[in-house]
């Protein structure tokens, strides 16, 4: 088949491995908006971040890419392809298709997604048998070489485990193992780091970077902790109350945030700076589904906002190169963020 | 004199306390605690880190006897609680000089009841007051936490996480309670509800001149609000000392990985956690299961034959303490190009 696509793309030129366009997901058998037009991509090799409260979206968003709402939620509006696929409208079998083979994920709590009464290694191996016709022998040798990729010491011993066998961080490697067992395009890590003590935390998180560098993995990571999105992501989305209120580089937005949302996170977040006793909240709490204002969502909880910042819809605009913020004062605020500043002392 | 000042203003002293799970007859059991001492003072926080199984939560619960101690003491206000049994253990219960907040509100609170019985029913089991005295307190102490009088009247299922947490805490200090000890309150919560809950935590023990025991997984959590630091490994007492400095300048090297690894939006560690894993050439004793000598040998990147031997707990200045045979020198190692191949 002849093909103008060099074999190893540039990412930056290449599509997307994750598009979401336009994205609206309703709750409630359809009577309440819960996302609104979401829109985001992720490039093979790439680690996006997806952060926000509870409530804002994020999970909902990732559950679609997913093909796993929960009843009564469904897309409403937009679309999602992955790796060319279009996910939207799909069917069963379709899904069934994607998920191992395209489609890898890990969720919080890794003892829920097994089965406590066969080892780990039967659990790996089985799919491998079913979705890639492995014999018995070749699949055994396939699960004990991946545990060994996901950095399980003795991988010929845990193949033979059972869930209650391991910890929580052995358990959360084994169903990474599984996620990348069909080499798929795109990883997604749904607080996938959450239930873990920090110390696992930090090499668990080591891994996914370490496993997008080496397979070229597109890796969306979904947390409510700043300083995780942070650790591994390139570029990161900050959701409130069901919008993108702000996107761009890792760095860039960290450093100077351009909404004060993302401000907000910011300082409520782990700083890393032990010294520092502070304890910043941020007052109020976000709109219940279906309950949004008409103005800037983040109005009522916002230091800066203004009467037109309540007036109307605020649109997600460019604050920057490949940056974008929906805050109407995004261009005249000087909003802290890492970066160092003078202090008013 | 100072040594009887201290003994004096501490208000919960636990004395070399170790605890085994499973023992009977002959048999050791498992020991989860072995030799822990620490102190909490009126109106200070204490917090106490560790990993899952680092016997932390089993510490709290040997506080109000709900672990079986099978070495040390505890006191609590001046009175001894360790060996408190039946009529004994349940009058000292009653009283709410100590109370336990747990980490899971929705399933610590009994669905059932309101807001306002669950908040004044502590109370009724201490039998003070009559139903309306109890009611008032019961308001009061959801006002200390900050919620509306008009909560009252809910179910826990109709609050939000934090406000569940709020509740939870509002029942513990009903009691007026001399010590309070809290496992994991945070950990269910976001990043703004944590802070809020933990500022709290901050304001009550002013206000109630209570003593705090806040023990957490999470060092950013326990950073803004502990005096003191205590971390526990395996049942072990590893580090402790005031917050600011175990966290920046790490005794253990167990303290110095868990502050390299906690995530931060801001890469300040000096340390790289990379550089605290263990190394490969790992001795064989240090890898035994049951080995005798320091618990962190196996994950620890500067074991040294010294390390078979259980590393005693050493004071230092400003009221610090750690157990490693390492802990003036592994920095030192860390530079040494030697451990960078």
């Amino acid at each position: 088949m002849p093909t103008s696509q060099p074999e190893r793309p540039d990412p930056a030129a290449a599509a997307p491995v994750l598009a979401v366009e336009g994205l609206h997901i309703t709750v409630g058998g359809g009577r309440v908006e819960a996302v609104r037009d979401v829109s985001f991509s992720v490039h093979a090799g790439e680690s996006v971040g997806l952060v926000g409260e509870s409530g804002s979206g994020k999970t909902l968003t990732c559950r679609s890419v997913l093909g796993a709402l929960p009843p009564g939620c469904a897309v409403s509006a937009g679309r999602a392809t992955l790796s060319g696929t279009e996910l939207t409208g799909l069917d069963r079998r379709g899904w069934e298709r994607l998920r191992g083979v395209s489609l890898g994920a890990v969720f919080q709590d890794p003892a829920s997604y097994l089965n406590p009464s066969l080892t780990v290694g039967r659990q790996l191996a089985e799919p491998l048998r079913v979705r890639q016709g492995l014999s018995r022998a070749d699949a055994h040798r396939r699960a004990v070489e991946l545990f060994a990729a996901v950095g399980l010491h003795q991988p010929e011993q845990v193949y033979h485990r059972y869930p209650y066998e391991l910890s929580g961080g052995m358990l959360q490697r084994a169903l990474i193992a599984t996620a990348i067992a069909g080499d798929p395009d795109l990883l997604v890590a749904d607080e996938a780091t959450t239930a873990l003590d920090t110390v696992v935390q930090a090499e668990v998180l080591d891994l996914l970077g370490r496993l997008r560098s080496e397979r070229g993995l597109a890796l969306l990571l979904v947390s409510h902790d700043l300083a995780v999105v942070a650790e591994v992501c390139d570029r990161i989305v900050v959701l409130y109350a069901g919008e993108v209120v702000e996107d761009g580089p890792t760095e860039q937005v960290l450093a100077a945030p351009a909404h004060p949302y993302t401000e907000a996170l910011l300082r409520v977040a782990s700083i890393g700076d032990w010294s520092r006793r502070e304890l910043a909240v941020i007052p109020g709490r976000p709109p219940e589904a279906g309950q949004a204002p008409r103005g800037c969502r983040f109005a009522d909880r916002c230091a800066h906002a203004t009467k037109a910042c309540t007036e109307g819809p605020v649109e997600l605009r460019p604050s920057g190169p490949d940056r974008r913020s929906r805050c109407l004062r995004a261009a005249e605020l000087t909003l802290s963020g890492t970066a160092p500043q003078e202090v008013n002392a | 004199m100072s040594a009887e000042q201290d003994e004096g203003s501490a208000l919960l002293r636990i004395e070399e306390l170790s605890v085994a799970y499973g023992r009977r007859g002959g048999r050791p059991g498992r020991q989860v605690l072995d030799s822990v001492s620490l102190q909490a003072r009126a109106g200070e926080i204490l917090g106490v880190i560790g990993e899952t199984g680092s016997g932390k939560t089993t510490l709290a619960r040997a506080v109000v006897g709900l672990a079986p101690v099978s070495g040390g003491r505890i006191t609590v206000d001046g009175a001894q609680v360790t060996g408190l049994r039946g009529r004994g253990l349940r009058e000292f219960r009653r009283t709410g000089r100590v109370q336990y907040l747990f980490q899971d509100p929705l399933r610590s609170l009994d669905p059932d009841l309101t807001v306002g019985a669950l908040v004044a029913e502590p109370l009724a089991a201490t039998g003070a007051g009559s139903r309306e005295q109890r009611a008032d307190r019961a308001a009061e102490a959801l006002h200390r936490v900050g919620l509306d009088a008009g909560i009252a009247d809910r179910l826990p299922g109709q609050l939000s996480g934090g406000q569940r947490q709020r509740v939870a805490l509002a029942r513990a200090i009903v009691t007026r309670p001399r010590l309070l000890l809290a496992d994991e309150p945070v950990s269910a919560l976001d990043a703004s509800n944590r802070n809020h809950v933990l500022r709290l935590f901050d304001r009550l023990r002013d206000e109630l001149d209570v003593a705090v025991v806040v023990i957490s997984h999470d060092l950013s959590s326990l950073a803004g609000i502990a005096d003191r630091i205590a971390v526990l490994y395996r049942g072990r007492l590893v580090e402790q000392g005031p917050t600011a400095e175990v966290l920046t300048r790490p005794l253990h090297p167990y303290t110095a990985l868990l502050t390299a690894s906690a995530p931060s939006v801001r890469r300040e560690h000096s340390i790289h956690a990379g550089q605290l894993r263990p190394r490969a050439d790992l001795p064989g004793w240090a890898l035994e299961q049951h080995q005798q000598g320091c618990g962190f040998a196996a994950r620890c990147p500067f074991t040294s034959d010294a390390c078979q031997v259980a590393p005693p707990t050493v004071g230092s200045a400003g009221g610090r303490e750690a157990a490693c045979h390492h802990a003036s020198t592994w920095r030192e190692q860390l530079a040494a190009p030697a451990l960078a191949t």
